[in-house]
């Protein structure tokens, strides 16, 4: 064993061996990553092959067996889905949602964070990115659950200001006018203090030369916002941004699951949502099946899209 | 800090910031806050003062005693919950890190094969349905295990933690070699004591995601008995209170004279769901902000 062991550079290594070379030489190497190889192909890439069932007619009491002995359907799956009348609305709720979030929810950490930059006071400055941060550690269940005790109208904080204003009380969780704005401001609540770290990371490592130079030439602390700090996080906004575009058609499922009701079904039934209601509750496997592999490839072109925009622009990719 | 005259401009910025960033402040608070309070409040509170109470004159802990009382299934659940994060966490560092730390040495035949295996599953995936038919077909239905054993390894963590196995210097382990050591004797005795704080902070990450988590319980889960914090939270918050009080310590709920009202049993459930956290969070934060910003950086 000792011999033989030459870490880190492969050069030193005569040009051309076979794999058995290679697996005896850095068997405990591999015995390291077969345990993590194997959660890949039992967890993630077995369902991949579950994936035939969207071209089958698979009942979920035929086992696994099912699976491949079941009758080849082609597309009607996906077919009856795009006719059918949920299909458009579906889609369309999906998207509104997360571009509604995207426009809202991504500008602003970077403002909070701009605006934290600027704090002179270091300690005032940790108090308010402590209280920021808070939300982030509370459960989704629970930020749902102080969303339905403050919207509620028997005693919720929101209706009690309107009433104080003389408005009349309103059940928002049920009204399709508000259901999506509370969804995107209950968003923003959670995530905006978190999501401002990065940004800030980013700002400390902006030269503070730059700065001193700007004040020399007797810049506002506008412009140099604006033409050093913003450009100078550009680079970490672009990649939070591709993220973001890339769990464009995933978001906030569960904050919907927690939060929704038949009453909102037309303005917050997301394609996910639909796939669990129909799919786990109603059993319509090959049917949902189809849906999300509809829904997978789309995030996936989704995701390689913007990575190619954004180094088309000049950016930096993810990869 | 900067010698420089301050301009008017400056000034009213400055103070309109601070005035902003106050008001944001109270945002995040104050919902906080009327959670605290609501749980204390009793219906009698309610008849007399209204709905909405921002200090509660007495102090009721109706709410907490039918939670916290002996029939109730918080207990369990707050077990179930712990197995869940405990045993989960070790796992998902032990396939975490030998994964990592494998594929982070580039010498690795096969290395980017691997990697791109990976990562393709970042981008793709099998789908809700077949997710369900791998974890019934595995037999884990019904068990704790259903919970822990599908996000063995998050792709995001594992690529953080290899990104830390990258910045430790080949030189380190080479002696090591030289001795005739193996990678698995190097990883535990060299390797790891070295990355402590990055593994305590993909640690926690984990944990404080298995804590969270509720929809694969719902999912895989029907006894009730086996159901993790999350979901009694779930089921108490988010449902009538009727279909709750399963959840409750029954024989005491029965013997009461006026109930809390509902609005103080759901707060009281936020609060016993979120006070383990809340205690812990001062001293997680600073590993937590510091795994954020490794996580930026580009892999």
């Amino acid at each position: 064993m000792r011999q033989q062991r030459q870490p880190a550079s492969p050069s030193l290594l005569p040009a051309k061996r076979g794999a058995l070379y290679y697996l005896r030489k850095d068997r405990f190497l591999y015995l390291l990553i077969l345990p993590g190889l194997l959660y890949y192909v039992v967890f993630k890439y077995l369902p991949m092959f579950g994936i035939v069932i969207a071209f089958k007619d698979y009942q979920p009491f035929m086992g696994l067996e099912g699976i491949f002995s079941s009758e080849w359907v082609g597309l009607h799956h996906f077919k009856r889905f795009f006719m059918s009348q949920f299909s458009w609305q579906l889609i369309r709720n999906t998207l509104l949602i997360s571009v509604l979030k995207l426009f809202w929810g991504f500008p602003a950490p970077i403002i909070l964070a701009l605006m934290l930059n600027e704090v002179r006071q270091r300690r005032f400055k940790k108090v308010v990115q402590t209280i920021s941060y808070l939300p982030h550690f509370l459960s989704t269940v629970i930020v749902c659950g102080m969303i339905r005790t403050l919207t509620s109208t028997d005693g919720g904080l929101i209706n009690l200001v309107l009433t104080l204003l003389g408005q009349e009380p309103i059940f928002f969780l049920g009204d399709t006018r508000y259901f999506r704005s509370i969804l995107v401001i209950s968003d923003i609540w959670q995530s905006v203090g978190w999501g401002s770290i990065v940004y800030l990371a980013a700002m400390t490592g902006i030269d503070t030369e730059l700065y001193e130079a700007a004040e020399v030439d007797g810049a506002s602390w506008l412009q140099k916002m604006w033409t050093i700090t913003l450009p100078g996080i550009m680079p970490v906004v672009s990649i939070m941004l591709i993220f973001r575009v890339g769990n464009l058609l995933s978001g906030g499922f569960e904050q919907i699951l927690l939060l929704y009701s038949p009453m909102v079904y037309s303005v917050a039934d997301l394609i996910s949502t639909y796939v669990y209601r129909e799919g786990l509750v109603n059993m319509k496997y090959s049917f949902t099946t189809a849906i999300d592999l509809f829904t997978s490839l789309v995030a996936m072109i989704l995701v390689l899209g913007t990575n190619w925009l954004a180094k088309k622009a000049g950016q930096e990719g993810i990869w | 800090m900067r010698l420089k005259r301050i301009t008017r401009g400056e000034w009213i910025f400055r103070i309109v910031n601070t005035i902003v960033l106050i008001g944001f402040s109270l945002i995040i608070l104050i919902p906080l806050w009327t959670v605290v309070m609501n749980s204390f409040v009793s219906q009698a509170e309610i008849m007399r003062r209204g709905v909405f109470i921002f200090i509660p004159e007495e102090w009721n802990l109706d709410a907490y005693r039918l939670l916290l009382g002996k029939g109730s299934n918080v207990y369990r659940a707050y077990l179930n919950t712990f197995f869940i994060v405990t045993v989960g966490t070790a796992l998902n560092l032990v396939f975490t890190i030998t994964l990592a730390y494998g594929l982070s040495k580039r010498y690795l035949k096969g290395r980017v094969f691997f990697t791109g295996m990976i990562f393709f599953t970042m981008l793709f995936n099998g789908g809700m349905v077949p997710n369900y038919i791998l974890v019934k077909s595995l037999g884990l239905l019904d068990s704790l295990w259903a919970v822990i054993m599908p996000g063995l390894v998050s792709t995001w963590n594992m690529f953080i933690m290899r990104n830390f196995f990258y910045a430790i210097p080949d030189s380190l382990e080479e002696a090591a070699f030289l001795d005739g050591a193996n990678p698995i004797q190097v990883l535990v005795k060299i390797i790891l004591p070295l990355s402590l704080p990055s593994i305590a902070t993909i640690g926690l990450f984990y944990a404080v995601g298995h804590w969270n988590s509720w929809f694969g319980a719902m999912l895989y889960i029907n006894t009730n008995t086996r159901l993790p914090m999350q979901n009694i939270l779930r089921n108490i918050v988010a449902t009538t209170s009727a279909a709750a009080l399963q959840d409750v310590d029954t024989a005491l709920f029965e013997t009461m004279q006026s109930p809390p009202p509902s609005q103080a049993m759901k707060a009281a459930t936020i609060i016993v769901g979120t006070v383990p956290i809340l205690v812990v969070y001062p001293f997680i934060q600073k590993y937590f902000v510091k795994g954020v910003m490794v996580g930026s950086i580009k892999g």
